[in-house]
């Protein structure tokens, strides 16, 4: 965790004067390709908001929807990053972790509705959907990691990777089998209908439940990482493994809470994704999967503000993407190139700053 | 410290007591059964019969789980020098234990309708489960006992000594596979009708079939377990111009039998060769070269066989505005280039980049390349979401290659080039300079291998078959759909070089064999592929990370017991230094 990246301190290289010498044509060839595309990012904001298609108004909507996305990215990503930080593997199956606290948890939301429970309790039924979904996720995530992660620990790099995709493969489809592979919508509730007005800015409820939600659960994980014994236990770990087994941490013991709380929020996450796209099916793990990777990758892979603001950053980019830079470009239906963009951005992060925003662990070096 | 970890684990299981052990396993086993249960593959095998009447392909299924709960049980909790009863006793305990579970759920889903939640809950399965008894309970006392027997016959085959156990196993496994297969056989023995009689009903094999392929099997491999040893000393004693006629012969036999495969067979089943062989061989061979060789995991694959195919579709279809029109043989070559091209461009981005961040950013390029092409702004070009018709079919010597037997040849010798390619490729400099990156990146660069170009060839080359797939892939079906392009090729590709061995080149057929041609054969199968891909995916790294036909040197490496060897040549990703064995 944060922590932990101060431990190695960069080399500070003489050479960084004369860069231009150190440089290949890969390099070259790099930084030519993201120069022409920051070039299109900026020339497309440009030309969109000369065009003035949107209002002042479409904007901060496109900006609090960002955000409200970006925020379930976050709690999603924290699970990346707890996972890195302490095992340094990619839990690539995280995405259906998530996926399965939201599917699963849809049935209870779907008969709290039915009986009219949610709408006379609001607060109480979203509490308790989070709890359910949370706890769900969490049990998935942590028979994972002693099935599919624990047996593999000090393999070859590869072999848990596979396994992961495997794991990730067996639990769609498992989903699938079991709930059908139809789409299935989260009830409408009532009282999130409608706009919440901070002075002249309204911001539709759902997304301010969200937003809340989603700081709340980000702002005790990082009390519990900091101030908490396991928390600190967990960075401990996170920062060498054989130091903390002889302070006496149990390492094992560690790494399941940290699949447990990374598997929790992301469960958490599941519900927040449900209040607000309501549409889910076995599938939906997959691409916010990839994006919270992402996100974790922007904010500094192993760094826990950095997959919040990485999250954020990623949501907003992604919510303004398609209207402020490709409409400009004149790309018609910009929104089908919405993944794209994070894909791109993905790519961008790894060549420019593999480290992220935040962080200062050199990605190609310990990936 | 891992290995401090590993002994802590050891010495947990050891303490355990046999007894809550075996039921620990029964209870996982269980499990399994249960969602086998509940993802539905028990009411979907339920109609197709293995022997007719006595055992259909779900109780097969769920029989198998318990065999191997109760040979778990057994292994785990028997010690040398005890009683083989005790083992016997503690198989059946896990045995039963799966049983408790499933009647449990039968019991709950008849009192509680589960089927809101869990579509696959039906009676229907409560009837299966029930052997289709009137009375619950002495159906579920029936569940009990068949689940205790079998729990009790997995551990007995624990307990058999390794030449039985062979034999029995070789006997069932050619039960099961001539049994499931019967579509199939049954094609091909369409010309004697005796036969078929004897050995099918209209669904499943008859009693005295079966009997006759368990048994056959069963002593000819009994047999073999004692004369095998000798037979083979005595192969290798003939003098070295004997034994090299005798491999010729046999791959001379081997080729013979793949070049009338479409003869003997007819049309369905080359069908099912051609898509072994394209979406299985031409691709996993590919994927083998970065993946297997190099060790760069590469998941977004399919962009390259998308590259491959929309090269050939827009070139050679008439239905865009794209001022040329060729023909299959002018376009291929163009489909082959424009892909290698694409896999080192996109290669270079990822230069510096290993393991996990490779896998991810690679995933993130083939999902592009999909998304473009489904894309409104590229449809001028590509077609967008309903893709591109009237693509050029294959040609050669005046004829038209439009049936799956005339398909099959120009598939056959693409599969021997890329064959050709892989083996001489893996032995040339260029391949151990792969092989030297795979196992360490840092010590190759020290050794003088120029990582930039030895990674852009592995691209390269990658993309230069998966380019060649998809070309034929197009010319096959004449149109092509952005659709057909997504991550799931990607995965067929790597699980079948996982399942076949990585590195392996024959691995790569018998995976693609495994993996593409029994599902196409088993219909029912296809809606449950990914979901086995998956667990094989886990299973085979926990378990057999070396795959079912490992290269040679891995092979060697894995059965060497000098122990000096094995320190030096466990590094890197090679699978064999999975702790899973031990």
């Amino acid at each position: 965790m944060q922590t932990a990246t101060a431990r190695r301190p960069e080399p500070t290289t003489p050479a960084a004067r004369n860069w231009l010498q150190r440089a290949s044509w890969t390099d070259l060839f790099m930084w030519t390709l993201g120069g022409f595309l920051i070039l299109l990012i900026v020339v497309g904001s440009i030309r969109s908001l000369m065009a003035g298609r949107y209002s002042a108004a479409q904007w901060i909507d496109f900006v609090i929807f960002g955000i409200a996305q970006g925020s379930v990215y976050s709690l999603i990503a924290l699970g990346y990053t707890l996972v890195y930080g302490i095992l340094r593997m990619i839990n690539f199956a995280h995405g259906e972790v998530f996926m399965i606290g939201a599917f699963t948890t849809f049935f209870l939301a779907n008969a709290l509705d039915d009986r009219g429970f949610i709408n006379n309790n609001l607060v109480l039924s979203i509490i308790l959907l989070t709890l359910v979904s949370a706890g769900i996720s969490m049990l998935v995530a942590v028979l994972l990691e002693r099935i599919a992660y624990r047996p593999l620990r000090g393999a070859p790099r590869l072999v848990p990777l596979i396994t992961a995709i495997g794991a990730s493969f067996f639990l769609q489809y498992t989903a699938r089998g079991l709930y059908g592979s139809g789409n299935k919508s989260y009830p409408v509730i009532e009282p999130l209908q409608g706009k919440l007005f901070f002075g002249p800015i309204g911001i539709l409820r759902t997304q301010v439940v969200v937003i809340v939600s989603a700081v709340i659960l980000m702002a005790a994980l990082y009390t519990f990482v900091q101030r908490s014994k396991t928390g600190k236990a967990m960075r401990a770990v996170a920062e060498d493994k054989e130091a903390a087994a002889l302070m006496g941490v149990d390492v094992d013991r560690t790494i399941v809470i940290t699949f447990a709380i990374g598997g929790a929020l992301a469960g958490a996450a599941g519900i927040l994704y449900g209040l607000m796209f309501r549409q889910v099916h076995f599938f939906i793990g997959f691409v916010p999967g990839i994006k919270a990777f992402t996100a974790a990758v922007l904010g500094g892979i192993g760094n826990i503000p950095g997959a919040m603001l990485g999250g954020l950053f990623l949501g907003v980019f992604e919510s303004l993407g398609p209207s402020l830079f490709l409409e400009g470009l004149g790309i018609p239906s910009a929104n089908q190139l919405k993944d794209v963009i994070a894909f791109t951005m993905l790519v961008l992060v790894l060549i420019f700053r593999p480290t992220g925003i935040l962080g200062e662990r050199l990605a190609e070096k310990k990936a | 410290m891992a290995t401090g970890i590993a002994m802590n684990q050891r010495w947990a299981r050891r303490e355990t007591p046999p007894t809550r052990r075996a039921i620990q396993l029964g209870l996982s086993g269980g499990v399994m059964a249960l969602l086998v249960c509940l993802i539905g593959l028990v009411n979907a095998f339920s109609k197709r019969f293995i022997i007719n009447d006595v055992l259909t392909t779900a109780q097969a299924i769920l029989a198998i789980i318990v065999l191997i709960t109760g040979y778990m049980a057994a292994a785990r909790t028997w010690k040398r020098g005890q009683p083989a009863a005790t083992a016997i006793v503690y198989g059946a305990l896990a045995g039963l234990m799966v049983g408790v579970v499933l009647a449990a759920l039968v019991l709950i889903g008849s009192a509680v309708n589960l089927r809101e939640v869990l579509v696959n809950a039906t009676p229907a399965l409560y009837g299966i489960l029930t052997f289709e008894q009137e009375s619950q309970g002495v159906g579920l006392g029936m569940l009990l006992l068949a689940t205790g027997v079998l729990g009790l016959l997995g551990a007995l085959l624990f307990i058999l000594p390794d030449r039985m156990r062979n034999a029995v196993l070789m006997g069932f496994g050619v039960l099961i596979f001539v049994g499931l297969l019967q579509d199939l056989i049954e094609l091909v023995l369409n010309r004697n009708r005796g036969v078929q009689r004897f050995f099918y009903t209209s669904n499943g094999l008859t009693v005295t079939g079966a009997l006759l392929l368990f048994i056959l099997p069963f002593l000819l491999r009994l047999g073999w377990g004692y004369v095998g040893d000798r037979v083979r000393s005595n192969v290798e004693a003939l003098p070295p111009a004997s034994r090299r006629g005798l491999s010729w012969a046999m791959t001379g036999l081997g080729i013979l039998f793949l070049l009338l495969f479409p003869r003997i067979f007819g049309s369905f089943p080359s069908e099912v060769m051609n898509n072994v062989a394209l979406l299985g061989v031409l691709m996993g061979l590919g994927l083998n070269i970065v993946v297997g060789f190099a060790g760069l995991l590469d998941l977004g694959y399919v962009g390259f066989f998308a590259i491959g195919a929309y090269t050939m579709a827009v070139l050679t279809s008439p239905q865009l505005n794209f001022p040329i029109d060729m023909g299959f043989w002018q376009a291929l070559p163009f489909a082959i280039l424009i892909s290698i091209f694409c896999g080192m461009l996109l290669g270079i981005p990822v230069l510096k980049m290993r393991g996990d961040y490779l896998a991810i950013v690679t995933l993130g390029f083939g999902e592009i390349i999909r998304l473009l092409a489904l894309s409104d702004l590229m449809r001028p070009r590509l077609g967008g979401a309903q893709g591109v018709t009237q693509v050029a079919t294959a040609n050669f010597a005046g004829t038209e290659l439009t049936t799956p037997q005339t398909l099959y040849y120009l598939l056959l010798a693409s599969v021997a080039l890329t064959w050709f390619i892989s083996r001489r490729l893996r032995d040339s400099r260029i391949g151990r300079a792969w092989m030297a990156l795979r196992e360490d990146e840092d010590v190759a660069e020290a050794m003088g291998i120029n990582l930039v170009s030895t990674k852009l060839m592995a691209f390269g080359t990658g993309a230069a078959m998966a380019g060649l797939g998809g070309a034929i892939f197009a010319a096959k079906l004449q149109s092509i759909a952005p659709q057909s392009f997504d991550l799931l090729i990607s995965i067929n590709a790597l699980a079948i070089i996982i399942i076949g061995g990585l590195a392996s080149i024959p691995g790569v057929v018998v995976g693609a064999l495994l993996l593409i041609g029994v599902p196409e054969l088993l219909r029912e199968f296809n809606e449950y592929r990914l979901w086995v891909y998956g667990i094989m995916m886990v299973v085979m790294m926990l378990f057999r990370p070396e795959g079912f036909w490992p290269e040679e040197h891995r092979r060697r490496e894995l059965h060497d017991t000098e122990p000096g060897i094995e320190d030096s040549a466990t590094v890197g990703m090679d699978p064999a230094a999975a702790p899973g064995q031990s």
